[in-house]
């Protein structure tokens, strides 16, 4: 409870900066437009026209809310218009990279444990690709693809593949890994074979890092398939939206895309950790 | 030599929690005399180290009066009237030991050149010359917990309160060190807080124990150690040790303590 | 096909190698553990090579390793203009003002709880957030060149600097507070005598985060504008005249830079907070 006044609070003022600033960054273009029709402004008439411009350098919140709600509530769901429509492009790229690397990546961490030779090999590697900024891969993947043929959802999924991978890899092997020796020699003086040690001990031990890994997975795949959507010609998705509004000044469509990413990465965070917070409880891990 | 330099009198110390308030102190009166070395003993949950934290102005009490050096506890910190040890040695480990203990005499201003003879000394008399340039981790609990106490005597405080400053270490270090803290305090003419829960340890360093009783926290019994001050390891052996230790064993007993 | 089979026997041999090596007498050696995956990352180099030659794939689709390497060193001197516009104008300034900016607000916002309780979780939800989705808009408001990259790359790497800092700030235990207070330390003895100190395994892991994060928020705020130079605008130019050799010549700089960055902030690290157990080792 006494988190929410706090929050509240600065989420408010957050708010009214910007406001603050939206009338500071657009009043340049209101004097600007009346001192060529030859009028003299009020303060009010400015602030006036500030918060209510067509391009504005930057948008009031409510008119980022207004063109919210026209692409949400009241397009329909098929029409190009429609933010739920790129919305769910690029939500589907992102979940079905989320899937391939997801799985890739606990498969290689099982591997990894296993495997000395595989450990030794692969893993600097994994931890060294997370300091590369692969996402500059991005363009080419997804021009290649399209040369020979590949297109739609797929080769955006592979972006979020990747990038979801290696946190993944790293985070499942450490979960694997956690539990200390001395649980490891209990289940030895109980003759338990490597995959009962596996499923009873290592797996279980290893649900919070992988959910922690989870968490960032699915961000960075979203921010995959995003960018996974520029290099095409800004056709369909999120990225698409941002990419053509920033080509014809449409501010306020870069901003409704902008909430409406964030509101996407917000809710599939908080679905993994409504996940993470029921397996835990099931495990009797929750803290 | 009976100057008092600690006088606690009606002492109440309530905290509030969320289960609802708990008595920590209740009518706690005691004197701490110049030159004393004073344990407080008793299990957990008794106040033994809530009142030397009050002492040490920590925590603040919620009745009744106490004055340390004839000030209340916050102007005695001001003058530096205290050092204090913890249960845990506490250094930090970004700073050698040298760096450790120069560090109150830093946030106190004393001069350079008198840190470093400050730190010289206190190294000396607590049998670590030569260990000033390591870092906290590459000493033993022992030694570790020996340095601490040079930090708490660099700046020259009158009063050393102790809490459980041995309690983490094997009972061989811990009578190592029992005998170089009675050497220390022989020396220094120090007087001295310490809290425990170990009545040989108790009854080997004291002048006077404090045995106390939990829920709420309060004085069981003061005794007045018999013993000589000169005292080799081999007292523990003594019918005199013997009797001091059974009355302080009685008094914890009295306190229903166990239950 | 020689080509292909060669890769093949390559690959084979190497794993036959590796697994003598890791299973081996000295595989905890140092030499041990650089020599595995180095000859993991050759043996991939190889098969690269061997299957791209060898089944004739197009340059168009994937260039060989050996391609790459002759237009990386053919193309030093674009290289190096990409590298400064992009990683030292654009992912440096941002990151040192970004950071700055981050451990200020932290140290500001440290003496109210209020504040702190209100920051940061909204701090931790926007670090969630696609941030990189910005750039268009700071693109407009700051122009074509590195200014707006630079503004992009603080906006991406305050939220992550400021989270890890706060947590930092409040790693000393209450005890070492408690030791403070009995010296009748004031507020920022206590801040640059202890506190800070102990926030230096945190403030790094920010840090480190950060690389990355400022490298990629420079390369793709590049796309969405850029004056003819930058890694990023090469990279989606290039990729447009499908000349994918420059694009991966591109891609390794990036790749060096980063690790590079990375190993630099590390490398401080490991000389800042030498005392972290993390760091004895």
């Amino acid at each position: 409870m006494n988190r929410i006044l706090p929050v509240l609070t600065v989420v408010v003022a957050l708010i009214v900066l910007w406001y603050l600033g939206a009338v500071a960054m657009n009043a340049q273009w209101t004097r600007d437009q009346a001192a060529r029709a030859g009028q003299e402004l009020s303060f009010t008439g400015i602030v006036a026209d500030t918060l209510s411009q067509d391009r504005p350098k930057l948008p009031a919140p409510h008119q980022v809310a207004a063109e919210l709600w026209q692409t949400t509530v009241q397009k329909s769901i098929t029409s190009k218009r429609s933010l739920v429509y790129h919305g769910w492009v690029t939500l589907s790229a992102t979940l079905l990279g989320f899937a391939i690397g997801t799985g890739a990546g606990i498969l290689l961490a099982v591997g990894i444990v296993h495997n000395r030779a595989m450990d030794m090999s692969v893993m600097p590697w994994a931890i060294a690709s997370q300091t590369i900024p692969i996402l500059a891969i991005a363009p080419m993947i997804i021009v290649v693809l399209n040369s020979i043929g590949i297109q739609g959802v797929l080769p955006k999924a592979i972006i979020s593949a990747y990038l979801s991978f290696f946190p993944v890899v790293v985070g499942m092997v450490k979960g694997l890994r956690s539990p200390d020796a001395m649980q490891l020699d209990l289940l030895k003086t109980y003759g338990a074979s490597g995959g009962e040690t596996f499923r009873k001990l290592r797996l279980p031990s290893s649900m919070p890092y992988l959910f922690t890994s989870l968490k960032v997975g699915i961000a960075a795949s979203l921010v995959g398939a995003i960018v996974g959507e520029l290099p095409t010609g800004a056709v369909r998705g999120l990225g698409a939206r941002l990419l053509s509004g920033s080509y014809y000044g449409q501010t306020v469509q870069i901003w409704a895309a902008l909430i409406a990413a964030a509101a996407l990465a917000a809710a599939l965070v908080g679905v993994v950790g409504l996940i993470q917070r029921a397996t835990l409880k099931r495990m009797g891990m929750e803290r | 030599m009976t100057e008092p330099v600690i006088t606690a009198e009606k002492l109440d110390l309530t905290f509030q929690t969320n289960d609802g308030p708990v008595q920590a102190l209740r009518d706690v009166n005691l004197t701490i005399n110049k030159g004393d070395f004073v344990s407080f003993i008793g299990p957990s949950g008794c106040g033994k180290t809530t009142f030397l934290r009050v002492i040490a102005a920590l925590e603040h009490p919620t009745g009744g009066h106490i004055t340390v050096n004839g000030m209340t506890p916050d102007e005695a910190r001001q003058s530096r009237a205290y050092g204090y040890v913890f249960q845990a040695a506490g250094l930090y480990p970004w700073r050698t030991i040298a760096g450790n203990i120069k560090l109150p005499l830093e946030i106190m201003g004393f001069p350079k050149a008198e840190q470093e003879e400050r730190v010289k000394n206190v190294l000396q008399l607590v049998d670590l010359e030569g260990f000033g340039k390591k870092y906290p981790w590459q000493l033993s609990g022992g030694m570790q917990q020996r340095a601490s106490i040079a930090r708490a005597l660099a700046f020259d405080a009158d009063i050393l309160l102790m809490d459980e400053p041995f309690g983490a270490l094997d009972e061989i270090v811990r009578d190592h060190l029992n005998e170089q803290l009675l050497a220390l305090w022989a020396r220094t003419q120090k007087t001295i807080g310490f809290v425990t829960h170990s009545i040989p340890e108790a009854v080997y360093l004291s002048t006077k124990i404090v045995v106390m009783s939990p829920r709420p926290g309060r004085i069981a019994d003061v005794i007045e150690s018999p013993l000589p001050r000169e005292r080799p390891l081999e007292i523990r052996d003594t019918p005199e040790f013997i009797a001091v230790a059974h009355r302080v064993r009685e008094g914890l007993r009295a306190g229903h303590s166990y239950d | 096909m020689n080509l292909v089979i060669g890769a093949l026997v390559f690959w084979g041999a190497a794993w036959w190698v590796n697994l003598r090596i890791a299973n081996g007498r000295g595989r905890d050696t140092r030499a041990a553990r650089l020599a595995v995956p180095v000859l993991f990352g050759l043996t991939l180099l190889v098969l690269w090579e061997g299957l791209v030659r060898g089944l004739n794939v197009p340059g168009v689709i994937l260039p060989p390793p050996s391609a790459i390497a002759t237009r990386f060193a053919a193309s030093l001197p674009i290289l190096w203009v990409d590298f400064v516009q992009t990683f030292v104008k654009g992912a440096l300034s941002g990151y040192v003002i970004g950071c700055g900016a981050a451990v200020a607000t932290a140290i500001i916002i440290d003496r109210s709880p209020f504040l702190q309780r209100g920051l940061l979780p909204v701090g931790n939800f926007i670090a969630a957030l696609p941030v990189i989705g910005i750039a268009p808009i700071l693109v407009m408001w700051f122009g074509f060149d590195w200014q707006s990259k630079a503004a992009v790359v603080v906006v991406m790497v305050f939220f992550p600097m400021l989270v890890n800092t706060v947590q930092g700030l409040a790693a000393s235990t209450a005890m070492q507070r408690d030791l403070m207070q009995t010296y009748s330390a004031n507020y920022w003895q206590t801040l640059l005598k202890l506190r800070l100190p102990a926030a230096m395994p945190f403030v790094f892991n920010g840090l480190k985060i950060s690389t990355t994060l400022a490298l990629i928020g420079a390369i793709v705020a590049e796309f969405f504008g850029s004056p003819i130079k930058g890694m990023g605008f090469r990279i989606s130019t290039e990729v447009g005249r499908l000349s994918l050799d420059m694009v991966w010549a591109e891609i390794a700089v990036a790749a060096l830079a980063g690790s590079a960055f990375y190993g630099l902030v590390a490398a401080i690290e490991k000389g800042v907070t030498f005392w972290h157990p993390s760091q004895r080792g």
